[in-house]
């Protein structure tokens, strides 16, 4: 190991590199809101922007509005909710994505392999089949209460000793997953075709109905999910090189590890309670995140908020103006856009695989 | 800062991996532990930062038990650096040698510690040059610069080191042991190269088996007899011209027998 003399080496086009990064975050920021105010001018009713503007300026800052009630109802009860549902379902989905990636250490990781996205489902089809004329709360809460149980179910199973053993969860998950599936495929043979069609738009997902009820709480548990993690970034990087390591690094990182999955469990069961099974979202946007941005846990927590922030609602205008005016359920376009950006990626990356 | 064993035993699937093993390490020392493949030289490191528990004694870190200690506090005390990790291949050097620095940061990620430490460490470890890389660019001699780096970051005054010298030639194994002694801090090495340890240790163990078969100056404990018996080789003591330590030379047992 030679002792080669310091070069304090500032790269010579570090300064270009930096502004160049600078950009690509302003650039999906501005991404970002267009994909929003898009969503708000879209939809199978014109509203003209003029209006549109009006209305938005009229809520939120008391500007007397002159479109009439038809056209405020679509805008603020419909759109506005359904595009900021969109923002915060997709930047949970995607944080989750990450978080479960980094404890399970698997390029798989994603909420279906907690067991949320499967419980979530079980739940709300048992509550849509047999709990005839239920409210879509009830829906809601049996479809958190399925997400949570089998969560919990996964962890006993993948627990071992005092320690977490990553590949067991990954085992655990398929299993628990294909489990509840088969529960859940069995009752939609017993519901009826109203039944059926909308246990199918519901394990579909769906952000449609979310409205200005869910958001704040669903607003407040993301945002304290997110801003955690966003503290605990540099613990992520550690336990990236493997526990011992961190561990080694002075991470505790049993309890590190039972935090994040917690948290993920939380917040994805939180969000797909109301727009149930989005499929996908989670699993790609971390990877293409990384992509962009690296594997240091900071910047790709933030990038892929950013990007599931803008991916989601993006995927809900296509859902609702590709078969206009049949919508379709949201994660049939997530999947058909995610897959095939997934297998590209694979093809890309001749490293092996996107760990 | 001392290092104490009381003689721990770790038990692993069933079998004694350490048995009764008691050593203490003197301040600022830098000793080597010796023995064939399996003999415990591994399990002692992990047991001495409590990565694994022993069945019964106690690792005692300048008095503390590091069974007591919470694991933030062991890693502001025991700094480790093994032969290679699970590290992601697309962090960058500079990345990898920041962890170093996380049991010194709080929350909001301030650093406790003024001026550039992971500079530093970069610098010291002569990493300085490719800092910026991605760790799946480098060599392996490379790659274990940045992990000596870490450690370095860490800035522990205990330091562990898990056959560092694996993957290096022979240039890079002395600048590696030469670095840690520079450090004065307090080191404990598992080795394989018997003559590396003569050189660098001031004091050596020699493990059969998971005991403790000898302790002592590198004198003490390089015996023809003892290599002979412990690692089932041939081997002749003179004394190495450059540094005056002792030189070991070994061969086949049943062509030279054992000499002194």
């Amino acid at each position: 190991m030679t002792l080669v003399a310091a070069r304090s080496r500032q790269a010579p086009g570090s300064l270009s590199r930096a502004r160049h990064r600078a950009g690509r975050w302003i650039a999906a920021g501005v991404m970002l809101v267009l994909v929003a105010l898009a969503g708000v001018l879209i939809g199978q009713v014109f509203v003209d922007p003029g209006t549109v503007a009006r209305i938005v300026a009229s809520r939120l800052l008391g500007v007397s509005s002159v479109a009439n009630d038809v056209q405020e109802r679509i805008v603020w009860d419909v759109r506005v909710p359904r595009v900021l549902a969109g923002v915060i379902v997709g930047a949970a989905l995607a944080i989750a994505g990450v978080v479960i990636q980094a404890v399970v250490r698997n390029p798989l990781g994603d909420p279906y392999v907690i067991g949320v996205t499967p419980g979530a489902s079980l739940g709300a089809v048992t509550a849509i089949v047999l709990g005839t004329g239920i409210g879509s709360l009830g829906v809601a809460g049996a479809a958190f209460a399925g997400a949570l149980l089998a969560f919990v179910g996964i962890v006993a199973l993948a627990r071992r000793g005092q320690g977490w053993a990553p590949g067991r969860v990954i085992l655990s998950g398929v299993a628990i997953g294909y489990l509840l599936s088969a529960a859940t495929y069995f009752l939609q043979i017993r519901a009826t075709p109203a039944q059926l069609q909308r246990a199918l738009f519901w394990t579909l997902g769906s952000i449609a109905g979310v409205g200005w009820m869910a958001l704040p709480l669903l607003t407040a548990v993301v945002a304290l999910g997110s801003g955690w993690l966003l503290l605990r970034a540099p613990w992520l990087d550690a336990l990236a090189a493997g526990p011992e390591l961190a561990r080694s690094q002075g991470v505790p990182v049993g309890r590190f590890q039972a935090e994040l999955m917690v948290i993920a469990a939380l917040v994805t069961a939180s969000v797909v309670a109301v727009a149930g099974g989005i499929g996908f979202v989670g699993l790609v946007v971390p990877h293409v995140a990384r992509l962009v941005v690296g594997p240091a846990h900071r910047r790709l927590l933030l990038a892929s908020l950013l990007l599931g922030a803008t991916f989601l609602p993006a995927a809900d205008i296509l859902a609702r103006t590709l078969l206009a005016p049949v919508e379709l359920p949201i994660g049939i376009v997530t999947a058909a856009v995610g897959a095939p950006m997934f297998i590209a990626q694979l093809a890309r990356d001749d490293r092996g695989a996107p760990a | 800062m001392s290092l104490d064993v009381n003689g721990i035993t770790v038990r692993l699937g069933g079998q004694n991996v350490l048995t009764e093993v008691a050593l203490s390490v003197p301040d600022g020392a830098m000793v080597g532990l010796l023995g064939p493949n399996g003999s415990g030289k591994s399990t002692l490191l992990r047991a001495l930062w409590h990565a694994l528990a022993p069945e019964r004694g106690a690792v005692l870190v300048d008095g503390a038990d590091v069974a007591a200690l919470p694991t933030r506090e062991v890693a502001r005390r025991i700094g480790v650096l093994t032969q290679d990790d699970g590290t992601d291949a697309r962090y960058t050097v500079r990345q990898v040698v920041e962890t170093g620095r996380l049991p010194h940061r709080r929350l909001l990620g301030a650093d406790d510690t003024p001026g550039d430490p992971v500079g530093e460490a970069l610098r010291r470890a002569g990493a300085v040059e490719f800092a910026d890389r991605r760790i799946d660019t480098l060599s392996g001699g490379q790659r274990q610069r940045v992990l000596a780096a870490r450690t370095l970051a860490q800035a522990t005054p205990v330091v562990l080191l898990d056959e560092p010298t694996n993957h290096l030639d022979l240039a890079a194994q002395h600048d590696l042991l030469a670095l840690f002694r520079r450090l004065r801090v307090t080191v404990v090495a598992a080795l394989h190269d018997l003559n590396l340890a003569a050189t660098y240790c001031d004091e050596l163990h020699l493990l059969d088996a998971g005991r403790l078969v000898a302790s002592g100056t590198p004198d003490d404990v390089l015996t023809p007899e003892r290599i002979g018996a412990v690692f089932g080789v041939a081997a002749a003591i003179t004394t190495n011209p450059l540094t005056g330590t002792r030189a070991v030379h070994l061969g086949p047992r049943h062509e030279t027998g054992s000499t002194s």
